[in-house]
């Protein structure tokens, strides 16, 4: 794995943008412009790092960038492709498409359904702060159960949002992409590896990183990357890639820490400590749970495949 | 060959490096043809078949704004999915030539021909053509490339065929040579591009301290769009032998009353007016290729010349005094004080036909507001049950 010695120290992301203090997806940003090895263009989706990195006349990518709209960023990013394709510039240049949960999990499925389908050449980077941000909290598909959002407030009858997270690797893989995988902030070099595969595969790759938001979960500004850590030490965002269908599990967590670890420290979880709220726990913890013995399970079976099969 | 494979072959032999488009009745015909030249190998062109007009679109932004010269095509629903993203090229100054096959939309769903969709998303900051049949359809989809990717105007254009009528109806067709279409439309030269060895970002957020500025911009480049596409005309009309303007006429030398229309319909009305004009009556018509940027002027002059103009609308405004085409026209004689009596017809919704006699019934009305009678309907419906 890579080395901070190794690291570019050229910031391509560059400073003085206006994402909050302790912004996971910004932090994401910058090692991603870090780990890209060619000439990138950037396709960002409508979102926080959308608008708080380019607000005219300014900017803070010294990369070929643009955003359009909140739902489209894989079909623009098929455009490009092909235009490079058409302009023989295909293998000289990385296109990376950054999308929140939102514009991914739920607006921009459809057409990243329709560009995985299509094989175009390019990467897409889900940065995940598990509701829509942007727009003040809100609910989303990333979001997990039991989770307070503006849309989904801890009420007394309703403790917090109903529906379990979507499994969006399993989609991507439902595609039968080459590369898919998830990712950590906490889990620099590990990210790192991983934007490197994705770009230098053919065709298109998924990377679906956990960016906490120290606003929209209510933390401390200075846990950003200790809560990343605790994500995956809880076995709550298990880091695993899937290469031509085969799974590995990035990050083994064999005593994991209590989850409570993870969700004590963020407001929007506190609702769920109440007495009342027991159930509500309970089940995320069985989701957790279940989600993660789902991974782990596929992970074994690669394993149990590889060593049967003569190599 | 018909309306839809007359564009698909312009397109073809305007050389464009990505089509992306998604099928829709009645443009089926264009993306059909354009997909037999890609699997035949008679273009280099890179397909992109979407899963959606909402897709098809935003990867075009992405082709154009790549440099690329860039197709699609569309109709009735589609294009209202794109509504959003017809927006975004215009913003960022995508000049993607698209064919919008005109058909109703829903509800109720209808597949046949009105100007509903086109007319929807009116004020989307595009050039907007209308063709009367296959013929000026493919010499209008050529043209179009010259005047989007001009660096003044730098705004993408839709020519508008109607569905079925245009879109499906056999003619023959004036073709032009390959080497002809190459020496007037060149290979596009983009003015800014995503170009890893000179980044620039596109699509900035834009607070209200520079967000007018930029809609101005756009003000400015429709503005310099018709000298544009005059010159583009005579290109076109120096090589082909047809030459082309903002405004079609027939028998406006001496008419006292005209209608006026977008499309097809143009044929029938001047099939009637030639033969009212056999019998002594003084009628004409004027037709519009160029719908947006609106021809002020040359509508202005034409109409200060008329004592009455009956005005087709093949689409309702909803709630507004009058159809877009009519409204256009009343804005028209407000900014330069004409007299002309108007009156708006609006016909054909859903594929409706309009018979010669329905237009031959405004012709004899616009004759009568000529001869004094009052307009008391300033919006009546043709051959409609009530």
């Amino acid at each position: 794995m890579v080395t901070l010695k190794e690291l570019p120290t050229v910031e391509l992301f560059g400073p003085g943008h206006r994402m909050c203090t302790g912004c996971g997806p910004a932090a994401t940003a910058r090692i991603t412009m870090k780990a890209l090895e060619k000439p990138a263009i950037i396709v960002n989706a409508t979102g926080c790092l959308e608008v708080a990195t380019t607000i005219y006349p300014e900017t803070a990518w010294k990369v070929p960038w643009i955003h359009t709209l909140f739902e489209n960023i894989a079909a623009v990013a098929s455009g490009i492709e092909a235009s490079m394709r058409k302009q023989g510039k295909i293998d000289s240049v990385d296109i990376v498409a950054f999308g929140g949960d939102g514009g991914t999990f739920d607006i921009g499925i459809q057409a990243l359904s329709g560009a995985l389908e299509r094989k175009h050449d390019f990467t897409y980077i889900c940065y995940d702060n598990e509701a829509y941000m942007n727009t003040g909290i809100q609910r989303s598909g990333a979001t997990p159960f039991g989770a307070a959002t503006t849309t989904t407030p801890a009420g007394s009858k309703i403790p917090g949002k109903e529906h379990p997270k979507k499994d969006l690797i399993g989609v991507c893989v439902a595609h039968g992409v080459e590369f898919a995988a998830t990712a950590s902030l906490a889990y620099w070099n590990d990210y790192i590896t991983k934007v490197r595969r994705a770009a230098a595969v053919k065709g298109p790759a998924v990377i679906h990183v956990l960016a906490p938001c120290p606003l929209g979960w209510r933390f401390d500004t200075a846990d950003t990357v200790k809560l990343a850590r605790l994500a995956v030490q809880t076995r709550y965002f298990p880091l695993y890639e899937v290469e031509q269908g085969r799974y590995k599990l990035n990050v083994k967590v064999p005593k994991p820490i209590p989850l409570e670890e993870f969700l004590k420290p963020q407001g929007r979880f506190r609702h769920l400590f109440a007495p009342e709220s027991k159930p509500a726990l309970d089940e995320l913890k069985r989701q957790v749970e279940s989600n993660w013995n789902r991974v782990a399970q596929r992970c074994e079976e690669t394993m149990k495949q590889a060593s049967s099969s003569p190599s | 060959m018909n309306g839809d494979e007359a564009v698909a072959f312009a397109a073809k032999q305007a050389k464009v490096d990505v089509v992306a488009a998604y099928p829709i009745t009645p443009q089926t015909i264009i993306v059909e043809r354009f997909s037999d030249y890609v699997a035949n190998g008679e273009v280099d062109t890179q397909f992109i078949c979407v899963e959606s007009e909402h897709s098809a679109l935003s990867a075009c932004v992405g082709s154009a704004l790549s440099g690329s010269r860039v197709f699609t095509a569309t109709s009735s629903q589609g294009l209202a999915l794109m509504h959003e993203v017809l927006y975004l090229a215009s913003g960022l100054r995508a000049p993607i030539v698209m064919a919008v096959v005109n058909r109703a939309l829903s509800a109720p769903i209808n597949i046949h021909n009105d100007h509903s969709d086109m007319m929807g998303s009116r004020d989307c900051g595009w050039i907007q053509i209308y063709a009367e049949n296959g013929q000026e359809a493919y010499d209008w989809t050529l043209q179009a490339f010259k005047i989007a990717e001009d660096h003044k105007v730098l705004l993408p254009v839709t020519v508008n065929l109607d569905g079925f009528t245009i879109s499906h109806a056999m003619e023959g067709i004036a073709v032009l040579e390959d080497d002809d279409v190459t020496k007037l439309l060149g290979t596009r030269k983009a003015m800014y591009k995503l170009d890893t060895t000179n980044p620039m970002t596109f699509g900035p957020l834009t607070l209200p301290d520079y967000y007018s500025e930029f809609k101005r911009q756009q003000v400015d480049a429709m503005d310099n769009a018709p000298p544009v596409i005059e010159a583009a005309t005579k290109d076109f009309g120096k090589i082909s032998g047809r030459q082309y303007s903002a405004v079609s006429t027939f028998g406006l030398e001496d008419a006292e009353v005209a209608v006026m229309c977008l499309g097809s319909i143009a044929g029938t009305a001047r099939t009637v007016a030639r033969k009212m004009r056999e019998n002594g009556k003084r009628v004409g018509v004027i037709k519009l290729w160029q719908y947006r940027p609106f021809p002020t002027t040359q509508v202005a002059n034409l109409l200060s010349n008329l004592k009455c103009v009956g005005i087709l609308d093949r689409s309702v405004a909803f709630g507004a005094p009058y159809g877009p085409l009519c409204s256009d026209v009343a804005s028209t004689k407000v900014l330069t004080g004409i007299q002309t009596k108007i009156f708006n017809v609006i016909c054909g919704l859903g594929g409706r036909d309009v018979r010669p006699v329905d237009i031959e019934a405004v012709f004899d009305r616009a004759l009568r507001h000529a001869r004094g009678e009052p307009v008391e309907e300033p919006v009546s419906y043709a051959g409609v049950r009530t």
